[in-house]
């Protein structure tokens, strides 16, 4: 009798440690090597886009919060952008520096989270509890700025809810020199590991040119060595004054474009986003932040399209408006909606264990999937 | 020793010969098990700049406690398409399997369970039980995730087993011995007897040894960290990819057991590379019970550094874990097939050569 | 880099009829309006000339332009007649850094637009969002099933702005 071999498929999650949420992914398989792998994702549809034109255009922050609930600070800072654009109305200096700072802030927790996860991810525990004790005292500043350590509707169309707790500037200048040593500390232990370096070289590979059709954006894009980042590229706020440099992949570990790139991206950005931080707080200007923001949110007929680069990618609003007082369509443009297409190209012909591998290194959140 | 006091109690040969084989589970491994647990806990907690357990009893001693006492009110759950027979006995299986093993284990000169001439033989071969085990629960679950799991295990505990024999055999060829006891009475004296330092040899060869040995050292205890599924090798219950691997379906006891099996199987590896290379139970400085003359003193002294060693060695495979990301499959196999095994080949003709000079 | 509306004199000299119309005056954005079953030959046309070069779909949108008049039927059942659904299409070229919209609209009653999935793979899932929502039917889209909503949800399209929510689904009660 001739011997056989059956494909078989296997059902990753909904419940699974490492799909980061509620994600199923359909595993075609041929013993432990991938043919084929389906998304199917849904799971925590929320009706964002329903519900927000139900809501005022304010009213709508809170939701934008909940989509990518690692990254809220930067949902928000590219909701408003879009709703500025929509009203053109200027923003006072301080108000645009404070947000830069925010969303510098919360690419650095955000990034932590995904190094610490991926670390986790791939075996090693020790990594995503160091990643997490340093996000803490991130999430402490945005504490004593907002009150709120996740969720914080802090910044508002036209301004900030509040002004800077006195001592924000004082605790975020002594974080910086706090985080540096950590950073190398995380690549001791992680990035240079041999075993780490082994799982990630070489690894779901994603060459530019796929990357771009896709539409992949963020460190994902960047990890394949492509330099294009939306704070330099397509300057909003006031990105332009900073001086700060664009990490890309430059397949030092193995192939440009391979999960270990698409890693170290990410520490890298988190350096440079310290920088931004650094010169955002010595130029940080006086004024009133709450001095622009409209009494009543009315937008004239119309539609915007603005992005911003979120610690995961492009976040696109596209908002229309009918002129009343609630927006007619928002839709967004979500980094992970898109990064996740891509799983099915990356893992044929890798192992079950690269998907885990591949699926952390693109760092999706489902909030922001599912919306 | 023990053996003589428990012939005279019970009076009958076969009587004693089971309970002292029977004794290091009462008196070693449960409390092991219970100790190791909340080491591992703690151990880790305090690496990752945590507390770990702190609500039971003082900074949580007795959260091993608590916790056995939580599986066993547990809901043993059969899920319904599983092949229930199978199911049951594969814990049964892999604690028997591992616990087997330290029967042959001296723990000191007055202790070791079954003083068999064929120790080492005997404990590789009763660790291929664990492997039965392993695979029995990882089919009978009926589950795509255990039954990937079961195989890996499978395929790497086989694989990894080549290179801890031939270790075992370069050990065989210097001592010409596989009685454990034998082997550390071998050993006696000062460390420098130690294997790992070229053993009872004398001059020139015992220098010659000690590069091979140490080689010898460090691929069986890479080996035996991957036969005992502990990180970097834990691919057969690989959390983040198999859920956990053959044991997914098991709750209550039935995980328990496995659980057991598992700290049991971390101490009884430790133990053999502590008796082939360290010396097993002997002191590295000799005996206070000699130089007191209260010779009483001596299996006690001797079972407390034997204990030292085995938990050194736990601690090392515990710091190794919560520091090492996981190896994937395909790494694993290519790490035993291309380099563990050759290099204890050639180590073992390396050292015969040096033997028959 | 061209402005939206130098590229719609372009491809309306290329394009003849396919180009419908060019919106401006709304803030903030001028969009070129294009025949749905054109809008893969304009969308190959434009990212593989080279001066577009427009490789990077950024956004894909479904909107129910809510246009409809309202119709009471014999049976007092409200219809929406001459209503409309829109795309949007906002695209972007990396190397030449522009960026232009373009749209277009589809009839309410059975909405069917060319797929661009072949000419971007990040327009696959955006087109199924799309189906999802609105109900929009992409010609030639390799997989077009919901994306977000179950795949047995029956109860139509959440995001056209007459949906009503079902008042059971599977049997479970669903607002509660």
């Amino acid at each position: 009798m001739p011997v056989k071999t059956e494909e078989m498929i296997l059902n990753m999650g909904p419940q699974h440690p490492s799909t980061h949420g509620v994600l199923r992914l359909e595993l075609l398989l041929e013993g432990e090597i991938i043919k084929g792998v389906k998304p199917h994702i849904g799971y925590l549809h929320r009706c964002f886009e329903k519900h927000a034109e139900a809501m005022t255009y304010p009213q709508v922050i809170p939701y934008v919060d909940r989509l990518d609930y690692l990254s809220s600070m930067y949902n928000e800072f590219g909701y408003v952008t879009a709703v500025e654009k929509l009203l053109g109305i200027e923003v006072p200096q301080r108000v645009e520096y404070i947000r830069v700072i925010m969303g510098e802030l919360q690419r650095i927790a955000s990034h932590l989270v995904a190094i610490g996860t991926y670390g986790a991810d791939l075996g090693a525990f020790t990594p995503f509890l160091f990643a997490f004790r340093d996000r803490e005292k991130i999430l402490s500043l945005f504490e004593i700025t907002c009150g709120a350590r996740l969720l914080y509707n802090y910044i508002w169309i036209g301004g900030l809810s509040h002004d800077l707790h006195p001592d924000f500037v004082r605790l975020a200048r002594e974080f910086i020199p706090y985080f540096r040593p950590k950073i190398k500390e995380m690549n001791d232990l992680l990035s240079y590991n041999k075993i780490f370096v082994e799982r990630t070289a070489n690894v779901g590979i994603l060459p530019p040119e796929t990357a771009i059709n896709f539409g992949v954006s963020g460190p994902n894009l960047r990890g394949s060595g492509l330099k294009w980042d939306l704070r330099r590229n397509d300057p909003y706020s006031v990105y332009d004054k900073f001086d700060f440099n664009i990490p890309v992949g430059e397949g030092r570990m193995g192939t440009v474009g391979d999960c270990w790139d698409r890693y170290f991206v990410r520490i890298l950005e988190m350096e440079e986003s310290l920088k931004i931080i650094e010169q955002a707080l010595d130029q940080l200007p006086e004024g009133d932040v709450t001095s622009a923001i409209p009494k009543r949110v009315k937008p004239p007929i119309g539609q915007v399209y603005a992005r911003v680069e979120n610690p995961r990618g492009e976040l696109g609003y596209f908002i229309i408006s009918d002129g009343s007082v609630n927006p007619f369509r928002v839709k967004v443009r979500a980094p992970s909606f898109i990064s996740l297409s891509v799983m099915d190209e990356l893992c044929r012909g890798h192992m079950i264990a690269d998907v885990i591998a591949i699926l952390g290194s693109i760092d999706i959140v489902l909030g922001e999937i599912d919306r | 020793m023990i053996y003589d006091f428990l012939l005279k109690l019970t009076g009958s040969e076969i009587a004693a010969g089971f309970i002292q084989s029977l004794l290091p589970l009462f008196v070693f491994i449960l409390p092991f098990a219970l100790i190791a647990v909340l080491l591992e806990r703690k151990v880790s907690a305090h690496m990752q700049d945590r507390l770990g357990p702190m609500r039971v009893g003082y900074h949580g001693i007795f959260q091993t406690v608590a916790d056995i006492l939580k599986l066993m009110q547990k809901e043993d759950i059969v899920t319904d398409n599983s092949d229930k027979a199978l199911f049951n006995i594969a814990p049964v299986l892999v604690f028997t399997g591992s616990y087997a093993a330290f029967a042959a284990i001296p723990f000191s000169g007055a202790f070791i369970g079954s003083n068999i001439d064929l120790g080492l033989f005997f404990i590789v071969a009763v660790s291929g039980l664990v492997v039965a085990g392993i695979l029995m629960a990882g089919w009978a679950s009926n589950n795509k995730y255990t039954l990937l799991g079961a195989m890996r295990s499978a395929a790497q505990v086989i694989s990894y087993e080549i290179p801890t024999i031939l270790v075992i055999i370069t050990i065989v060829m210097i001592t010409g011995t596989l009685n454990l006891y034998t082997l550390s009475e071998l050993q006696t004296g000062h460390f420098w007897n130690w294997m790992i330092f070229g053993g009872p040899s004398t001059g020139l060869i015992k220098v010659a040894f000690i590069p091979f040995m140490i080689i010898g050292f460090v691929i069986i205890y890479i080996s035996t960290l991957a036969e005992v599924n502990r990180t970097p090798f834990d691919i057969p219950e690989a959390e983040s990819e198999l859920v956990s691997g053959y044991h997914t379906e098991y709750s209550g006891m039935k995980f328990a057991m496995f659980f057991l099996a598992e700290y049991a199987n971390m101490f009884a590896v430790s133990a053999i590379v502590a008796a082939v290379f360290f010396g097993g139970y002997q002191s590295p400085f000799g005996y206070l019970g000699n130089s007191l003359g209260i010779s009483w003193f001596i299996p006690i002294e001797q079972f407390f550094w034997f204990t030292f060693k085995g938990i050194f060695f736990v601690l090392v495979q515990m710091w190794l874990r919560w520091t090492l990301p996981r190896l994937r499959v395909d790494q694993l196999m290519a790490l035993c097939w291309k380099y563990l095994i050759p290099i204890a080949f050639v180590n073992l003709l390396i050292v015969g050569l040096i033997t028959v000079l | 880099m061209k402005t939206t509306e130098e590229i719609f004199n372009l491809l309306k000299e290329k394009f003849g009829e396919s180009i419908i119309e060019f919106k401006t005056g709304v803030p903030v954005e001028d969009f070129i309006v294009v025949n749905p079953f054109e809008i893969d030959k304009v969308c190959t046309f434009l990212r593989d000339t080279d001066s577009y070069q427009f490789n990077n779909l950024m956004n894909l949108s479904g909107v129910d332009d809510a246009n409809g008049k309202k119709i009471t039927g014999e049976q007092g059942e409200v219809k929406l007649e001459g209503r409309t659904f829109s795309l949007f299409y906002h695209l972007e070229s990396m190397s030449l850094k522009q960026k232009v919209t373009l749209a277009v609209r589809m009839p309410g009653e059975n909405p069917e637009v060319s797929s661009v999935s072949e000419i971007w793979r990040s327009a696959d899932w955006h087109e199924r969002e799309a189906f999802d929502m609105f109900g929009i039917k992409f010609l030639n889209h390799p997989d077009l099933r919901r994306i977000l909503m179950p795949y047995d949800w029956e109860a139509g399209y959440p995001l056209r702005k007459d949906y009503k929510n079902p008042e059971f689904y599977q049997g479970m009660k669903v607002p509660y």
